[in-house]
């Protein structure tokens, strides 16, 4: 997409409010105008004098120092680009009260940034906003292995911590591909769902405490290890998926499980949707309480990564769809059983059509990677269509197909090179009702856009689906919220937002 | 007419490959208790050979025999074989607990020797090492208690209807090696050789209903007496940690004071 193809409509506080679902042409960037200020040296010097060491500040406001920016200024996709010209690194949750109080003073706006791996833009600034990072706030403050609660700085890395816990037997209760870059401040701002929210459930439940600094400066401990505590409104919950609007988490205190000793994964061939759908609820039935993920791959999701990836498939014959499940456990005699038990079953019944159980390691890994290596594999073509969408069980394979249907018909589909698109491909958290709908395409083309959208949202508003199952809304969904929570709702939200923010600094321009 | 194969796969359980072995506290040995277990991966290179030989055709295959020596639960890999495509499997329960450590090398050839004679095998292909004790002996002491001819580190097996010989193609630093012998004989398998199938859900549950023998130690009547003792083991000494340079120049004045270059 080029800049051109962007049409900004500044939204100020006066101006009439926009119905995105009903006035929102394509490709509408909707900025709402804050009224914060530039930057200037004087305040980069009050920063340098703030947090002392050298490393603290990236300063491009009196020197050129776009190389050292770069990385804060583009996202993961690299399809976002800010322009930052000062990030700041606190390593203290005091200094980065004292930041945030200066920049609410000085009507200053601000984005936090973790590990930068969201994928919807939210960790970069739309124009020269500061960044905060998260990356020397790093400590792992407590672990009781007692109760499994850790208590840790924003800023560390979600497999750091997961490898620590890892050496007193516990496990972090999220995992996503993400892990080596991410951190546990992002995480919970974006409450990340991952690969293992079947089994641990989302962060609103495993989170205990935060520790954040609000808009003001104010340090908001609330840093609790209890798992019960029914004195008042449960206002953490706020900032977990808040994307960094109402403050900048600085600790979080985390209910961790003990760490599965046994762990199987098996790969299944299935007829149809509505196989895929017996077998999850066989799954549920059988191997219940160790289940511990659920995922769909369509066929074309497999042909494509075994194109690109070049390896031999797990299974023989070709099948319109396939599912992974893996097994965690405290027990593998236990677990090798009921797994058993239930791939008995649903072949017996004609439920799966085939399927290989992975026998060692080295296998549940190569499994893992006919899943895991779908978004990868998919950019191979050039640029991809992705929408992460939540829609109720039996129709979540229906969205695939009806786009298929919408886009044969326009004729857009096929393996000529003159043709925009490659296929379109469904996968997902079947286990979450979470699906990944992606169109892979060999360049940008506005008729393939002009067929997915609004269709895509109008269809997923028709089932009370959710436009944005996990990734969250940043400055890519924002503009479609509408299509999800209703106009009230968004009202409530803008009015929390006015009350923690009233000046606007934290993360402007995203979100809702 | 070639003679039908009867091949023997001997097999072992342990520690699953991508699990990072730990020392014990008393440096006697690696931690094995909760730790995951697996076939050997050179020993599904075996087994995935033997199943290809027969479904290749040209020779016939009578019987694969897939065998193990080892404590209760490495009935396990046998069963792993057997989905695989293994005919049948032996399992010689040694408790090393009970019967004095673990086997070793010449104790395990000795073993199949044994077996090689009351299975009548013609054909006895094993993993050129097993990733536990990286010894590597087993296949070649086996082929000298027998008196067979053997290929080791095979990367490739060729069967000739015809003549009834097998040719094996070997890497060897900087080329290959291509032997020629007739059975029966020994080959050991190497990384190249092919890649192990996953054990399919319709073969695991028939894998179920093929037979599997319990033997004992007394069944086959040889000393595996031990001959070695571990005095200590110990972990690799740690990384030295690296240093970074700012140029080119600082790099070739470093490599200069180390005597590199
Ligand atoms: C390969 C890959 C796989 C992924 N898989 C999944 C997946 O399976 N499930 C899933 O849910 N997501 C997934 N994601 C996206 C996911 O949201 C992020 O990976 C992760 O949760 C974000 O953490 P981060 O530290 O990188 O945050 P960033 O990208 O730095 O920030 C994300 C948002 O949170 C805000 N923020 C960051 N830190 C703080 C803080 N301390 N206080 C307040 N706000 C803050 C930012 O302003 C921004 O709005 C994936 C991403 C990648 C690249």
């Amino acid at each position: 997409m080029d800049i051109e193809d962007i049409q900004i409509y500044v939204e100020t506080p006066d101006s009439p409010r926009l119905d995105p679902t009903k006035q929102m042409p394509s490709w509408i960037l909707l900025i709402t105008f804050m009224g914060t200020r530039k930057l200037s040296s004087n305040h980069v010097q009050y920063f340098k004098q703030l947090l002392g060491s050298e490393s603290a500040v990236i300063d491009g406001v009196s020197k050129d120092a776009s190389a050292d920016l770069e990385a804060f200024n583009c996202d993961w996709l690299r399809k976002y680009r800010g322009h930052t010209k000062l990030v700041l690194r606190p390593k203290s949750t005091e200094e980065v009260s004292k930041i945030v109080k200066y920049c609410n003073d000085n009507m200053l706006a601000v984005v936090p940034q973790g590990g930068n791996t969201g994928l919807v833009g939210g960790s970069i600034p739309v124009f020269d906003e500061i960044i905060v990072s998260t990356a020397r706030m790093n400590s792992i403050r407590s672990f009781d292995e007692m109760s499994g609660i850790l208590v840790a700085d924003a800023g560390c890395i979600l497999e750091v911590v997961d490898q620590y816990l890892a050496g007193r037997s516990h496990i972090f209760p999220l995992d996503l591909g993400a892990k080596g870059s991410c951190h546990l401040g992002g995480n919970v701002s974006t409450n990340a769902g991952g690969l293992r929210l079947l089994r641990y459930g989302s962060l609103h439940g495993n989170v205990l405490g935060v520790e954040v600094v609000v808009p003001d400066g104010t340090i908001v401990d609330e840093l609790s290890t209890l798992r019960k505590n029914n004195t008042g409104y449960d206002l953490k919950q706020l900032f977990i998926g808040a994307e960094g609007t109402i403050g900048i988490i600085t600790g979080v205190s985390i209910l961790c499980p003990q760490r599965p000793q046994a762990v199987n994964v098996a790969y299944l061939g299935l007829e149809s949707f509505g196989k895929a759908q017996l077998a999850f609820r066989e799954a549920k039935r059988h191997l219940s309480e160790i289940l511990s993920a659920f995922e769909l791959m369509d066929g074309i999701s497999q042909e494509l990564v075994e194109r690109v990836a070049k390896k031999k498939p797990p299974l023989e014959g070709k099948h319109p769809f396939y599912c992974l499940i893996e097994t965690s456990g405290s027990n593998k005699e236990h677990d090798d059983e009921k797994l058993e038990k239930y791939l008995e079953f649903v072949l017996s019944n004609d439920i799966i059509s085939d399927g290989v159980l992975a026998q060692d390691e080295t296998q549940v890994q190569s499994l893992w990677s006919w899943r895991e290596g779908i978004p990868e594999c998919l950019n191979h073509w050039g640029g991809v269509y992705k929408y992460d969408v939540s829609i109720p069980l039996p129709e979540l394979y229906q969205l695939v197909d009806d786009t298929r249907e919408r886009l044969s018909s326009a004729g857009l589909i096929g393996d000529d090179e003159s043709l925009p698109v490659v296929g379109v491909v469904g996968y997902g958290h079947m286990g979450d009702s979470n699906l990944h709908l992606n169109v892979p395409t060999r360049r940008f083309d506005r008729d393939v856009e002009k067929e997915l959208e609004p269709f895509v949202y109008e269809w997923i508003q028709k089932r009370n689906g959710s436009i944005s199952a996990e990734h969250g809304l940043g400055i890519a969904k924002k503009p479609f919220i509408g299509y999800s929570r209703s106009r009230k709702m968004l009202d409530m939200m803008k009015d929390i937002k006015k009350l923690y923010d009233p000046n606007g600094i934290m993360n402007p321009y995203k979100y809702i | 007419m070639s003679t039908p194969l009867r091949i023997l796969v001997p097999i072992k359980r342990v520690i699953d490959y991508a699990v990072k072995p730990r020392v014990n506290k008393a440096q006697t040995a690696v931690e094995t208790a909760g730790v995951k277990h697996s076939m050997n991966p050179f020993d599904e290179l075996s087994v995935e050979e033997s199943v290809r030989i027969r479904e290749r055709g040209g020779v016939p295959v009578d019987d694969i025999l897939a065998f193990t020596a080892g404590p209760a639960k490495a009935a396990e890999v046998l069963r792993t074989a057997m989905a695989m495509g293994a005919d049948r499997g032996i399992h010689v329960e040694v408790d090393p607990e009970k019967d004095g450590g673990e086997l070793e090398p010449l104790g395990v050839a000795k073993l199949l020797k044994a077996v090689v004679e009351k299975e009548k095998n013609n054909l006895v292909i094993l993993g050129k090492q097993s990733i536990d004790d990286d010894a590597g002996q087993t296949g070649q002491m086996l082929a000298g208690l027998l008196g067979w001819p053997q290929a080791t580190q095979a990367s490739e097996v060729k069967f000739s209807a015809e003549s009834g010989e097998v040719t094996v193609t070997k890497e060897v630093d900087g080329g290959v090696e291509t032997l020629r012998a007739k059975l029966p004989m020994i080959i050991t398998t190497d990384l190249r050789l092919n890649e192990p199938r996953y054990a399919s859900l319709p073969n695991i549950m028939k894998a179920k209903k093929k037979k599997l023998e319990k033997k004992t130690l007394a069944d086959y009547d040889v000393d595996v007496g031990r001959r070695l003792k571990t005095i200590k083991v110990t972990d690799p000494p740690p990384r030295q940690g690296g240093g970074k340079v700012d140029d080119v120049d600082g790099m070739i004045a470093k490599l200069k004071d180390l005597g590199a270059i």
